[in-house]
């Protein structure tokens, strides 16, 4: 194994090289949102805080903070309760049809985003939707629960369910063994599954382009329209920031999961 | 032996009511906001005033229609090659390190997978615009006089679709190869065979599942790719779903943009459909 031949070092420094053209832009933006620079300059001249401050200054971009919390944050609360009882139903149910209804429950997975936007964006139009909170929460709803599904179906195939039908057996009926026997035992994967949801609502952006507007466009959208006009550095401190907040609730979920369940 | 009801066949129908009762709400949402707006566009795309196929005629005759699919399928093609080509290589070490390298380098690979594409599309720009970072450093290490053009062109958008869809590579390959028996190996060594020998006879043959489930992917992920030829392209390379965007917001042209978006959902449909024959889709989607 670690008899280093030619072949194996030449697989050392290009694994080396990958690696680090996948790290690198990540934490390329952080020093730029420190910069004091008003243009890109490498390396920045000074530490400064101006783009930090520039974001918590400006009402445009703390509205578009609230929107995507909010939206997040809704998004969670829906999407988790339907995905558990979704992921309950068809991991217990010897129903055939349960197959299916399982693959088109991860079809936001399959069909592209942009085919996904559009359609929606028609659908909102006829029925009013458009530029509407209740009308992006929907949207992230949707595209969030195949991150629960298959989080908490993992969960479930570690999980014996003779043990609820024990409680069951015992007297307990169904609800209640379902919230004092499984639950108990599947939390990890189900907090998962809502971070992972919550994620995807917040860096969403394709869908957000298309159906939000007025005051109720989350800081993707500001963020990808000031992108096409100019690279202003207020947007690495943004990037940054939501960064660090993608990659504390990344660690929490996998910690969540590694603890079993 | 006559219609005596089965206490057991009526408590089974009633777990099966429950069952379906648990799914539906989920299942409601996902008709509600999805399969009915496909569908509504597949509709939208044949029936304007009467049924109509004007929109599909235009998508095949039509020089720009043509040319974007062209571009889009080529580049698709080129990304996932450069992706297979970066990601085996990596999968391959993660798969022959002591667990806590593995865990390290799967957690590289990951990291980026969870910042934001718009985030990724904004730092690539700030690397390899004409005053990025990239192009600063060749100056100043007098490699080059003038910056290149490294970005809003096909380049730019191809380097960074891959950094996105790499991890989509790495980790079927990864899986695949974490089942390989190192016996097989040893086997081989035993026998004696060459490092090279085995790894091309024994090894890369049993990979070849994760590379289909890993090259799909990256592939039709790629077809539908959206924000990253938009701010990374430079308004020339024009996929196809920047044609589906271009008929909505610009040309009103719903009809156009509903037909694009209908082949383009068959073309990925058709691509699973054909693997699925050879590979589970659970192999193929369950990294995402």
């Amino acid at each position: 194994m670690t008899r280093l031949s030619p072949a194996r070092i030449a697989l050392y420094v290009i694994s080396a090289l990958v690696l680090i053209y996948l790290i690198l832009p990540v934490l390329i933006i952080a020093p730029i949102s420190f910069s004091s620079a008003r243009f890109l300059t490498f390396p920045p001249p000074s530490f400064s805080l101006r783009w930090y401050q520039q974001y918590f200054s400006n009402a445009a971009w703390m509205q578009a903070t609230r929107v995507t919390l909010t939206v997040a944050l809704l998004t969670v609360l829906i999407a988790t309760p339907l995905g558990v009882s979704a992921a309950y139903a068809i991991s217990q149910s010897k129903l055939r049809i349960m197959r299916l209804i399982h693959m088109m429950l991860l079809l936001p997975l399959v069909v592209p985003i942009i085919i996904t936007a559009v359609g929606i964006f028609f659908l909102y139009a006829k029925i009013g939707l458009v530029a509407t909170l209740p009308g992006l929460v929907l949207a992230n709803v949707m595209l969030g629960l195949p991150y629960v599904i298959i989080s908490v179906l993992a969960g479930l195939q570690s999980f014996d369910p003779a043990q609820e039908m024990v409680a069951r057996s015992l007297g307990m009926n169904r609800l209640r063994s379902f919230f004092a026997v499984t639950l108990p035992q599947i939390k990890s994967s189900v907090v998962a599954g809502g971070i992972f949801a919550f994620i995807s609502a917040m860096d969403e952006t394709i869908v957000a382009l298309f159906i939000s507007g007025g005051q109720y466009q989350p800081l993707t959208k500001r963020m990808f329209t000031a992108l096409r006009d100019e690279i202003d550095p207020t947007i690495a401190a943004i990037s940054t920031l939501m960064t660090a907040a993608s990659f504390v609730l990344v660690l929490l979920a996998s910690a969540r999961q590694k603890k079993g369940g | 032996m006559t219609s005596v009801p089965d206490p057991s066949q009526k408590h089974q129908r009633r777990e099966h009511g429950l069952m379906l009762a648990l799914v539906s709400p989920a299942l409601l949402v996902i008709l509600a906001l999805i399969v009915l707006p496909v569908g509504w566009l597949a509709w939208q795309s044949i029936y304007h005033d009467g049924f109509t196929l004007e929109n599909y005629r235009r998508v095949f005759t039509e020089d720009i229609y043509w040319r974007s699919f062209a571009l889009t399928f080529e580049i698709s093609l080129v990304v996932t090659g450069i992706a297979l080509l970066l990601g085996y290589p990596v999968a391959y070490l993660a798969n022959s390190v002591p667990k806590g390298w593995s865990i390290l380098i799967l957690s590289l690979v990951v990291l980026p997978f969870w910042t934001s594409v718009l985030v990724r599309a904004y730092a690539w720009l700030a690397l390899l615009q004409r005053t990025g970072v990239i192009n600063q450093l060749l100056r100043y290490l007098e490699v080059t006089s003038e910056p290149l053009a490294l970005v809003h062109n096909t380049f730019g958008t191809v380097v960074a679709t891959v950094h996105i869809l790499l991890p989509f590579m790495v980790l079927p390959l990864y899986a695949t190869m974490q089942k390989i028996p190192s016996d097989l190996m040893q086997a081989g060594a035993s026998l004696g065979a060459s490092p090279s020998l085995t790894f091309v006879r024994v090894f890369l043959p049993l990979s070849l599942p994760g590379v289909l489930a890993g090259c799909t992917m990256v592939f039709v992920l790629c077809l539908g790719f959206y924000i990253t030829p938009e701010l990374l392209g430079g308004g020339r390379t024009v996929m196809v779903s920047m044609l589906v965007s271009r008929n909505v917001e610009l040309y009103n042209q719903f009809g156009a943009a509903s037909a694009v978006a209908v082949v383009l959902l068959l073309s990925v449909l058709a691509i699973f459909f054909v693997v699925s024959r050879f590979i589970s889709l659970d192999r193929i989607l369950g990294q995402k």
